[in-house]
């Protein structure tokens, strides 16, 4: 029996566009905090900030027996922190979580709260031997420059330059993961069902090791977890007629659901919840290849004495670079789901096993 | 007990997957606890309470036995236009034990695994250079889809004083947990009998249980190596001449009043055994070693060849003699002195 998708329209490209143009480098995620809360706290009565910097807020809903149910999103980005002064605005830097390297010199970079511009300096083409073309550079060959006059301290954290533009059905950012995870949890609080109490989790330093989400699960003791990310999709063109066998999950399918990856094996009542919800509600939907990567639900699972979890996340092409792209019809199919599948949720979803 | 043995392990039970193995043990176990719930990760807890024989000093120990239901397996990543099933592990799978392996998934399909050429015939190629043959012919008429779950099939073997089978690794831990449960009889100590989930891909049933749990002191029953075949060396542990008790693995190090409890519990009841010490693997007991402040932990291990394969050789009076020594440590009170 067809059901319907619930729970307005989903987030909007402007609220979107906000949060992919802060910047909050695992470890320094203010600016993204600071949206959550404009957004959220007028209206949400129980809201707390924690010793890490987590956003937990708890919405609890009306009558009946209701599960507690956490949904967790990372406000966090990859980037950098620069690690010693070469004089005349040069730094060095080390890395903050898995970013590219391959891909990162040349690129333009903000560098401070105060979002200083600079680029990231390698040794010019033209003075490259055959040799030094083979080989990626080596992290301890850039730097980033940010010219005599720009003012930085070792200490200081950044990314790529915000890039945000709408591309016709796509949009291309840094940090879409996981501003759209963030933007759809911000949405799924806003339209809060009453049959589920909605414990929201914008985490802090997923990037680093999922270490917001582990101190969020401890504090909330969910009766499940669901975990709004973005993954990857490896899904260009082959050549020469091969089959792509390692796309992870593909632009245009919809949202990629969890059977496991790096850090958890997803529990298969959730997995088959979130299945059977969008085909009801004819919300399309993919799965995501099995292993690999990682989530908040690899430490919210582990947390305490344990919780089941699911990933949800949105497919997006060149994960943990300057610019990655996602449409924007799988952005909202996710809202959609999860937005259904809230308001679907009853005692019953964990009775699956003796 | 062969039967017992072989129920279980010609049941399908990959990480994450657990529903049936759980189900078999749960039947078998019926009866002869106190109680039986299943936990958040679907860890069967099966819990023996004392029978009112104080201990002198603290009451009542409070004891987890951790055995985990889950075994290795593989799961698929993309079905071909062909019909071929590729796929990735479940826990540590080893490549050179698949060429030519049968699988069964959870929804009964059968397959055989086939290879990709390599350079050298005699290379075996990686996990992701091998597929699944189900016998399809493109993937609308393949029965399995990406993140379907099989696991190694292979009937139970019985060679007498010797029994060998899939999944070993470890049924045989649950089989020698539920026979010391069926034997165990009146008890001082507050007994946990862990099924654990999860194992093979990280210990994480075993940690949320334990934290459930909070034990005093606990042990895990697993499998450990062998170094009793045609060309092994370093490792002494040999089939035929007892338990081992764990002094370390690669995980953990046992807390030595453990080791020194189970050998003095095994001298006194001339139980047979071995001391181990693995270079290469863990178990269960590393994960409830660190939960909250901590537990001292060691483990029973039962010698076993072919370990990851899908015919893993104990022998039984290895098996029986664990069966012994675990109702010996579980019978009387502790003193870890």
């Amino acid at each position: 029996m067809p059901i319907s998708r619930r729970g307005g329209a989903g987030p909007s490209l402007t609220l979107l566009r906000r949060l992919c143009s802060a910047v909050a480098v695992a470890g320094d995620e203010g600016q993204v905090r600071k949206i959550v809360l404009d957004e959220l706290e007028p209206a949400a009565t129980d809201v707390k900030v924690d010793a890490l910097g987590n956003v937990l807020i708890t919405r609890k809903g009306k009558g009946g027996r209701r599960l507690k149910v956490m949904v967790d999103a990372h406000m966090d980005e990859v980037g950098f922190m620069l690690v010693a002064d070469s004089g005349d605005g040069l730094y060095e830097f080390a890395t903050v979580g898995n970013l590219d390297a391959r891909g990162i010199a040349g690129k333009p970079v903000v560098v401070g709260r105060k979002h200083t511009p600079g680029v990231v300096g390698a040794k010019a083409i033209h003075l490259m031997s055959a040799d030094d073309l083979k080989r990626p550079i080596a992290m301890e060959a850039l730097r980033i420059d940010l010219g005599p006059g720009g003012k930085a301290e070792v200490g200081d954290r950044g990314t790529f330059a915000p890039n945000f533009r709408r591309a016709g059905p796509s949009v291309m950012s840094k940090s879409l993961d996981d501003r759209l995870g963030v933007s759809i949890l911000i949405e799924l609080l806003k339209h809060a069902p009453a049959n589920v109490d909605l414990l929201a989790a914008f985490t802090v330093q997923e990037e680093i090791g999922l270490r917001g989400a582990k101190v969020a699960a401890s504090y909330f003791k969910p009766d499940l977890a669901i975990v709004v990310d973005a993954t990857a999709a490896h899904d260009l063109p082959m050549q020469r007629d091969a089959e792509n066998h390692f796309y992870n999950s593909k632009l245009g399918l919809g949202p990629a659901i969890y059977v496991s990856n790096g850090t958890a094996i997803d529990d298969p009542r959730l997995v088959r919840f979130l299945i059977e919800t969008a085909a009801r509600a004819r919300i399309p939907c993919q799965v995501r290849q099995p292993g690999g990567g990682g989530t908040d639900a690899g430490a919210i699972q582990r947390a305490l004495d344990g919780v089941p979890v699911v990933s949800v996340s949105v497919p997006h092409r060149y994960p943990h670079t300057a610019m990655s792209i996602a449409r924007l019809e799988d952005w909202h199919n996710t809202y959609a789901l999860l937005s259904t599948a809230l308001r679907r949720i009853t005692p019953d979803i964990l009775r699956g096993r003796t | 007990m062969k039967q017992l043995l072989q129920r279980l392990t010609e049941t399908f039970g990959p990480s994450g997957h657990e529903d049936a193995i759980r189900d078999l043990i749960r039947k078998e176990v019926r009866g002869l606890a106190d109680e039986i719930r299943t936990d958040a990760l679907g860890n069967l807890v099966v819990r023996k309470r004392p029978s009112g024989e104080r201990h002198p000093k603290d009451g009542p120990r409070k004891i987890m036995l951790a055995a985990h239901m889950d075994e290795i397996g593989l799961a698929v990543t993309h079905v071909d236009n062909k019909g071929f099933v590729h796929f990735t592990s479940v826990g540590w799978v080893y490549p050179p034990n698949l060429p030519g392996s049968r699988v069964r998934f959870m929804n009964g399909t059968a397959g055989v695994i086939g290879l990709e050429p390599t350079d050298h015939a005699s290379d075996v190629p990686p996990l992701d250079r091998m597929f699944i043959d189900v016998g399809a012919t493109s993937s609308r008429d393949c029965p399995v889809k990406t993140g379907d779950v099989a696991g190694f099939e292979r009937p139970f073997l019985d060679l007498g004083k010797r029994v060998a089978a899939k999944s070993m690794d470890d049924r045989i831990g649950c089989a020698v947990a539920i026979e010391a449960l069926r034997k165990l009889g009146r008890t001082p100590n507050d007994i946990y009998f862990v099924f654990t989930t999860q194992e093979e891909v990280g210990t994480r049933g075993a940690q949320t249980s334990a934290y459930g749990i909070d034990p005093d002191l606990g042990f895990s029953i697993d499998v450990t190596g062998w170094g009793d075949t045609p060309g092994m060396r370093n490792f002494e542990i040999a089939l035929g001449k007892g338990p081992a008790i764990k002094i370390r693995d690669a995980g953990m190090l046992s807390d030595p009043r453990i080791v020194k409890w189970m050998e003095r519990t095994a001298k006194k009841n001339r139980i047979a055994y071995q001391r181990e010490v693995l270079t290469d693997g863990t178990t269960d007991a590393r994960a409830m070693q660190l939960v909250r402040a901590g537990v001292p932990v060691g483990c029973v291990s039962i010698p076993c060849r072919y370990v990851h394969t899908a015919s893993e050789m104990v022998d039984m009076g290895d098996v029986e003699n664990a069966v012994k020594l675990v109702v010996a440590l579980l019978r009387a009170p502790v003193n870890l002195g």
